[in-house]
């Protein structure tokens, strides 16, 4: 492998890593918050990249407005399906909103393929990131700067609402104690409701930048990157935005790396990731970052 | 109720259900036959998946996975060697898997023996798990066992599966292991692990403090668990007669899944009921999918809407009735004859 070849997939690594990494805050957020495997979270992203898609081509708006616009419909129906399919569960066990949202995530992908089709779809990619720079030998997608870059930005705007907003400080009450943070005035279903919005927005950016890498949309095209997303954010140690990132990009890295360097490996790619799973949680079941919970008596 | 009375009243449902059994081979079509099967499939499956959810308060999604094993594993052993000669086309199999040859039980039997195996293989690991991460790494096994059918082909014929199995799995076969799991998850279930199992699930810190050794029967449950989804796919396999990876996808877990809890985590009848409520109702939900001709108007067919109804239907229950259809409850000739004496019960 030559130096220019190298640096592509460095670059490539982090855009998927990326990726990869915003739909993994959205898991972690409301792990941290309901101590909640949102599985239909991967159908958010889905639906995210499908709305920009139906935006260009039914209403012909310009790419950028479709795209913002398909963020925004798509946190309404993040905090639409909280409110339908986990609220009235918030005092059942666990696995009932577990449950739940697996049915959540069917109904989704399914209600995709009755209104969308199957067929796979050819998605619009302007034109200014497809032309490759060359610079010094090296070819660069603006994509794959694009990518990392937007979802550096927005990672960084996640953190100033978690950080410094009274907002987050709801966000971080609430995953450490939600009875207490009732008693202590916390608006604590807005703060949730707010939470999943946040998380399904940066799924919809990921959802659509990930159709402008890989041009195709289908139904079930968030399953894969959904379940790796997930599985980032567990190695990064769930309830953490920066071990999600952390995750994200290593994910990305794995997945690259190894089948750059092992092309023999490439059929079990999709594997990669569960084994990595397999392996943090028996070594360290808490993540990089996470902090262990208690058992309660 | 006495001992030997419950045995000869077992033995009276056992023949009645032989004479339906014959009822139907004589005058069922292939397609009503083929639900029948698949009822008697998906009730083993959905047993095995409430022994270990429902029973031992372990929430496993990789069900999917132990099928896949099951029916990989019987197919070959059922296949003649001719038929592997003409079916692995890309690459020839591995010897072994082109001698290996067994009459149809023992190879059902196989099946579920390796699917066991690797239930422990993987349970040992994983069962340390808290339940939803358990959830999900038990999902990552299943994914796993599917990547990896897709690309030995020397060994699974790869993407392409297997075509042409033969199809011993009939009435008799299927509704008879059905009857073996039932039986044997019964009997487990009364015994005294039967009662560990149950206040594993109900308090697992509780059960330690009492010196259960909590992790070995979790394995044990996950074990037979895994076994009889072994038997599952391996019946499914020879009723079907054509298996490839991509049948063995999350869905098929959710499909189980979504019987056990319809028919109540915890309680056997309830499986079986939903078993048999669940796919009929599969089977009907295809009229949506297929074109209508509507008093002269054909409406074209609408293919996902079956999911559709389906995943509704699992959020409708756990919103508004999520014990299931009949909780923890069980029904027993001691419960029936309860009903029908009522001064008695």
């Amino acid at each position: 492998m030559n130096l220019a070849t190298f640096i592509q997939n460095i670059l490539n690594s982090l855009t998927l890593g990326s990726l990869y990494a915003l739909v993994a805050i959205g898991y972690t957020m409301v792990y941290g918050i309901l101590r909640l495997i949102n599985f239909a979270h991967s159908e958010i992203f889905m639906l995210g990249a499908y709305f920009v898609f139906w935006g260009i081509t039914l209403v012909h708006l310009p790419w950028p407005v479709a795209m913002v616009l398909a963020i925004l419909v798509t946190a309404s129906l993040g905090v639409l399906v909280d409110q339908v399919a986990y609220r009235p569960l918030r005092d059942a066990p666990r696995i009932s909103a577990l449950i739940s949202s697996i049915g959540v995530s069917f109904f989704l992908q399914n209600v995709a393929i009755v209104f969308f089709q199957a067929i796979p779809r050819e998605v619009y990619r302007p034109q200014w990131l497809e032309d490759p720079i060359l610079f010094h030998g090296v070819r660069v997608l603006p994509l794959t700067l694009f990518v990392p870059l937007l979802s550096l930005v927005l990672m960084l705007l996640l953190i100033y609402i978690v950080y410094r907003t009274k907002t987050g400080l709801g966000m971080r009450a609430i995953s450490k104690d939600i009875e207490t943070s009732y008693l202590m005035g916390v608006p604590v279903n807005r703060v949730i409701a707010i939470t999943f919005g946040i998380g399904s927005a940066l799924a919809a950016a990921s959802g659509i930048m990930w159709a402008l890498r890989y041009p195709q949309l289908q139904p079930i095209m968030g399953t894969i990157p959904g379940f790796k997303a997930f599985i980032a954010a567990v190695f990064g140690g769930i309830g953490s935005i920066q071990g999600a990132v952390i995750g994200g990009l290593t994910l990305g890295f794995i997945e690259i790396m190894t089948v750059a360097f092992f092309p023999d490996l490439a059929g079990y790619r999709d594997a990669f990731a569960f084994v990595l799973l397999i392996l943090v949680l028996m070594v360290k079941p808490t993540g990089l970052l996470g902090e262990r919970p208690e058992d309660k008596v | 109720m006495r001992r030997g009375r419950t045995i000869l009243l077992n033995v009276l449902a056992i023949g009645i259900l032989g004479l339906l059994l014959s009822l139907a081979e004589a005058y069922c079509n292939g397609y009503q036959t083929q639900i029948l099967n698949l009822i008697a499939i998906n009730i083993i499956l959905a047993l095995s998946l409430n022994l270990i959810y429902g029973f031992t308060g372990l929430f496993s999604l990789g069900h999917a996975g132990f099928m896949a094993i099951g029916a990989y594993v019987c197919s070959i052993l059922i296949m003649t060697p001719d038929q592997k000669d003409m079916l692995f086309l890309l690459q020839p199999a591995y010897d072994w898997v082109q001698n290996a040859q067994a009459p149809f039980f023992a190879a059902v039997l196989a099946g579920g023996a390796v699917a066991a195996i690797f239930g422990a293989i993987v349970g040992i690991p994983l069962l340390r798990l808290g339940d939803d991460y358990l959830g999900i790494a038990t999902l990552g096994f299943a994914e796993i066992i599917r990547v990896v059918a897709n690309n030995i082909p020397r060994l699974t014929n790869g993407a392409l599966g297997f075509k042409g199995i033969p199809a011993y799995a009939d009435l008799w076969w299927n509704f008879g292991w059905a009857l073996v799991t039932l039986y044997v998850i019964v009997r487990l279930l009364q015994s005294n692990t039967g009662n560990v199992l149950k206040a594993i699930r109900d308090n697992e810190i509780a059960a330690k403090a009492m010196g259960v050794d909590v992790f070995r029967y979790k394995l044990l449950s996950f074990t037979v668990g895994s076994f009889f989804a072994g038997i599952g796919g391996a019946l499914l396999a020879s009723l079907l007669t054509t298996i490839d990876p991509k049948m063995f996808l999350f869905t098929l877990t959710f499909n189980v899944l979504m019987i056990v809890v319809a028919g109540g985590l915890g309680s056997l009848t309830g499986s079986v009921l939903a078993g048999i409520g669940i796919t009929v109702l599969l089977e009907w939900l295809r009229v949506v999918e297929n074109p209508v001709n509507l008093l002269g108007f054909s409406l074209p067919g609408i293919p996902g809407m079956r999911m559709v109804v389906f995943s509704l239907a699992l959020i409708v229950i756990i919103l508004f009735r999520r014990e299931g259809l009949m909780g923890m409850r069980e029904l027993t000739w001691r419960s029936l004859a309860g009903v029908f004496s009522r001064e008695k019960a």
